[in-house]
């Protein structure tokens, strides 16, 4: 087997100067799209054909750079082997990301289009907030558990939010007396009411020791049924709400930085982003996600090094349900609207995108990092399906071989030899 | 300043059906090694378990420098200053090392770690104890013999002042032992105590200061090391006087060898090597030693549950290896595993499910089940084994263990086996059952049967084997002919460890199950 050692400052520089490169080349080809001398050469070479591909490759150079310079700076020693093994192990941790890269080329060959910077915000926009309840869920995967009430929870959040935030002028108003109180206030009651459920399915599973299944089974049926009761309390009579304030509708629905011939980023992408990166801390930097990894790697020796356990789980379902309330009220923000039925079947989306982005469902394995490209590839392959007009039956199909697939793969990676 | 900075008076314990601790005592002086001793079962480890508040005594008091102190969990065990480095280590296994290290005390403010100063003070700790691990490695990645040494460095870690190793060195290589002993050298003059639990005779006289011994769960005595020898060790941990709890053996095994083991190896380098013996019609092979001797995972390679690396078993005449139990149940073997309840009960079923399960094939007619024959077949089985139950319909769990042993021996006679191997066949059950047991076993044999029996309990060993062989980390390290039985040899041959270990803990352990 052909093995080469590279020496790894030389393997950082390499990706500077790649990056460059490509960066190069983008600038290049914007400039020839956008400066009117050189219409001769974008008309020649049909530039109009690979719409925003510049920009996408400026960003891409530009992350490719920074990566090799940041590495290059930190350490300089060690060498990097490629060979078949090193490259089969690449490839068997990023199977799928790789996957989703052809499957990305492919469909900007069918379909240029696609390569617009629109689709792409589009894209991020979309799974903002099914990023927001993966991270809450990815808790309760980490100690072995699970969470079926998410759905419910981000159900109930956005008809208790949405019901308390419309126009005083609207016909069918939820509390035709309710006076128009501060914007902040429904949206803490409806994630609060997420948490005292949460609290439940903590205290279910931590007290009674109840598999995480069973107990958050049990309380997404309390929640829907509690819902729907809110939902059909007269006048409303499970009525869809509408009517839903501006200003509130403002949280999912504002766009920042519009310009002329800019749509402007959605408000809800810098919004998970900031959630993304909380996530991240307590989970790499605080004793309490610390003491999650320890109780999902090994239950015994996290009772035997003292934790508190039941303090812990306690702890997780309600950060996890506090994270649906989240993305509750912002899906209320965002369709300016809520009914009971909001939020169905959200869970399992949830589990898919955390599983194929490695995080274990026997425990103490899983990365934010993970759990972001888990969430992505979904809506990227839904969303680069609709784009080449394939049937939704077929995208269900493909989605299903995903998990399957992403998931054997994740597993080799853990067997024992 | 008290005398000892540890007292344990009186400590009683009872689980279902158990006595584990009977009134035990335990006195321990500030900067010495006390190595407490005793057979399998003798209640070392549930007393340690007391004192470290994973369990709770019905009875009886500790000490700590003087004070009565109630101990409720782990987390109090260690804030009175007590560390335990478990027999079983269970790192998190996709963690680092450092975090092992500092689970459930991560250095920092408000709930946020800090990192460095974990990193540092890890890197420090290791430095100290003259350990080379890098802290950010992967607990899981690391071998047996670093975990042992990592668990060490935590326990210094929370300057406990009476620390607590149940076996440390059933996992090291000789020279890792040397330096187990350099740091316990090192703590004890720090005036830590430390409580050392081993079988290893040659280590407890190298290293510690008194010696407690312990037996069938009651307090024997305490000695100063000085002065000990391995005889009056093992006279003291097996001294208890024989009663006629045997039933009598008629009939001797005949000369016909119906298994014949040659040097079986298993590919783990811990597990049993080169393993030869005979077995004949009608005797019962007994198999003796400690716990890590590699008994149960010898007889269930030759069941097909474990790989086989070489070696070969002829059965009958004719080679034979079992790639899986089925294999094995087709060639007329039995296993009646050790763990009851994890891997023989189907606790929910009732008796019947229990009894026909290993034979349901027969009882199957294209695939349906005949009923009344399953029935017949269950019911006579019991009967002829004394099963005590209302119905075969009583589900397994509520009958006694005794009577779950039974139905379990039961199903495997139905199997028509010729070769019975019983790994600890009368664990956790009463004396009369026993009795029962032991009269099965003298049946079975009469009619033809061979059987090989593990046993810890020596009593029983020496009372029902026609022969015994004892095995020691793996290896077989003599046979045992009846007339020849003392408690003495059994534990000398049991004790024997190789005086030239491989060093395994330089490869990497394979993970733990």
């Amino acid at each position: 087997m052909a093995e080469k050692h590279i020496a790894r400052s030389r393997y950082d520089h390499f990706f500077c100067v790649a990056g460059i490169a490509v960066l190069v080349l983008g600038a290049l080809l914007k400039m020839c799209q956008t400066v009117p001398a050189l219409e001769g050469v974008k008309s020649a070479l049909n530039l109009r054909r690979i719409y925003d591909l510049p920009i996408f490759l400026i960003i891409i150079g530009a992350v490719m750079a920074l990566r090799g310079f940041l590495a290059s700076s930190k350490h300089h020693e060690g060498e990097v082997v490629l060979s078949r093994k090193t490259f089969g192990a690449f490839l068997t941790n990023n199977a799928i990301l790789l996957a989703m890269l052809v499957l990305v080329v492919v469909i900007c060959v069918l379909q240029p289009r696609f390569m617009q910077l629109r689709v792409a915000l589009d894209i991020l926009t979309q799974s903002s907030t099914r990023l927001i309840i993966a991270l809450g869920i990815c808790f309760t995967l980490l100690i072995a558990g699970t969470d079926l009430s998410a759905g419910r929870m981000v159900g109930l959040a956005a008809v208790v939010s949405a019901s308390m935030m419309q126009t005083a002028t609207y016909a069918n108003r939820f509390f035709p007396d309710l006076p128009q109180v501060a914007v902040w206030m429904p949206i803490v009651i409806a994630i609060a009411a997420c948490m005292v459920f949460g609290a439940l399915n903590g205290f279910l599973v931590a007290k009674y020791d109840m598999h995480p299944f069973i107990a958050t089974l049990a309380v997404q049926v309390i929640i829907y049924g509690a819902c729907s009761l809110y939902f059909d309390m007269p006048p409303n009579n499970s009525q869809p709400i509408g009517g839903v304030r501006p200003d509130f509708a403002a949280l999912g629905q504002m766009r920042i930085f519009a310009v002329e011939g800019f749509q402007g980023i959605s408000i809800l992408i810098p919004i998970a982003v900031v959630i993304c990166a909380i996530i991240w801390f307590i989970l790499n930097k605080t004793v309490f996600g610390k003491n999650v990894y320890a109780i999902g790697g090994n239950r015994e020796a996290a009772v035997v090094a003292g934790i508190n356990v039941f303090a812990c789980i306690m702890g997780i379902f309600i950060l996890a349900s506090c994270l649906y309330g989240i993305a509750g009220v912002l899906e209320a923000a965002r369709t300016a609207g809520a009914t009971n039925n909001y939020g169905n079947g959200y869970e399992l989306d949830a589990i898919a995108a955390c599983v194929v982005g490695g995080v274990s469902l026997n425990g103490g394995i899983g990365k934010v990092s993970g759990i972001v490209s888990g969430v992505l590839i979904f809506t990227v392959i839904q969303y680069g399906l609709q784009f080449i007009n394939v049937s939704p039956m077929w995208q269900q199909v493909i989605k299903g071989v995903i998990i399957a697939v992403a998931v054997a793969i994740d597993l080799t990676k853990y067997r024992r030899k | 300043m008290s005398e000892y900075v540890l007292e344990m008076r009186g400590i009683t314990k009872t689980f279902p059906g158990v006595k584990a601790l009977d009134n035990v005592q335990l006195k321990v002086r500030p900067g010495t090694v006390h190595a407490l001793m005793g057979e399998n079962g003798a209640g070392k480890s549930t007393l340690m378990k007391c004192l470290f508040g994973i369990y709770r005594p019905d009875g009886g008091e500790i000490l700590l420098d003087g004070k009565p102190v109630k101990i409720n969990s782990a987390r109090e065990a260690m804030d009175s200053g007590i560390a335990m480095i478990h027999q079983e280590l269970h790192p998190i296994r996709f963690r680092s090392v450092m975090e092992n290290v500092w689970l459930g005390r991560f250095p920092g403010h408000a709930g946020v770690v800090d990192h460095k100063a974990m990193y540092e003070k890890t890197k420090e700790l290791f430095d100290d104890l003259g350990l080379d691990v890098d802290p950010l490695a992967l607990a899981g990645e690391q071998s047996a013999a670093i975990l042992q040494m990592m668990e060490i460095a935590r326990a210094v870690s929370i300057n406990a002042k009476i620390i607590i190793m149940d076996e440390p060195t059933s996992s090291l290589s000789d020279r890792e032992v040397d330096f187990l002993f350099k740091i316990i050298n090192r703590l004890r003059g720090e005036g830590r105590a430390m409580i050392y639990i081993s079988h290893k005779m040659k280590e407890i006289l190298q290293i510690a200061d008194e010696v407690s011994i312990m037996r069938d769960g009651q307090y024997v005595g305490t000695w100063p090391a000085l002065g000990l020898t391995t005889e009056e060790i093992i006279k003291q941990m097996v001294g208890r006087e024989m009663t006629n709890q045997f039933p009598p053996r008629t009939g001797a095994p005949s000369d016909e060898i119906v298994l014949s083991v040659r040097g079986l190896s298993s590919p783990l380098k811990h597990s049993f090597q080169d393993v030869s013996f005979d077995l004949r019609k009608g005797e019962i092979l007994g198999i003796g030693g400690l716990v890590g001797a590699q008994r149960t995972e010898f007889v269930e390679a030759l069941f097909g549950l474990r790989g086989i690396e070489s070696g070969s078993v002829t059965k009958d005449g004719k080679h034979y290896r079992a790639r899986s139990p089925r294999d094995a149940k087709a060639h007329g073997f039995a296993l009646l595993t050790e763990e009851r309840r994890a891997t023989g009960i189907f606790g929910i079923l009732p008796i019947l499910e229990n009894t026909v399960i290993a034979n349901q094939r027969n009882y199957a007619h294209l695939g349906v089940l005949n009923e009344h024959r399953r029935t017949e077949e269950a019911s006579a089985g019991c009967k002829e084994l004394n099963v005590k139950t209302p119905s075969l319909a009583t589900l397994i769990q509520d009958l006694s263990g005794g009577n779950q042993q039974k139905v379990l021996i039961a199903r495997w006679l139905l199997t028509n086996s010729d070769i019975l191997i019983l790994d600890e066949p009368t664990r956790g059950i009463d004396v009369g059952a026993k009795y029962e047991i032991y009269n099965i076993m003298l049946q079975q044999v009469s009619q033809g049967k061979s059987i090989i029996m593990i046993s810890s309990e020596m009593p029983e060993l020496m009372g029902m084997s026609d022969r015994i062989m004892v095995m020691c980390e793996g290896r077989v390290t003599g046979f045992l002919e009846k007339g020849q039985y003392s408690q003495e040899e059994i534990m000398r041959l049991a004790t024997m460890f190789a005086a030239h270990q491989k060093d395994q803990g330089q490869e990497k352990q394979p993970a733990a199950d």
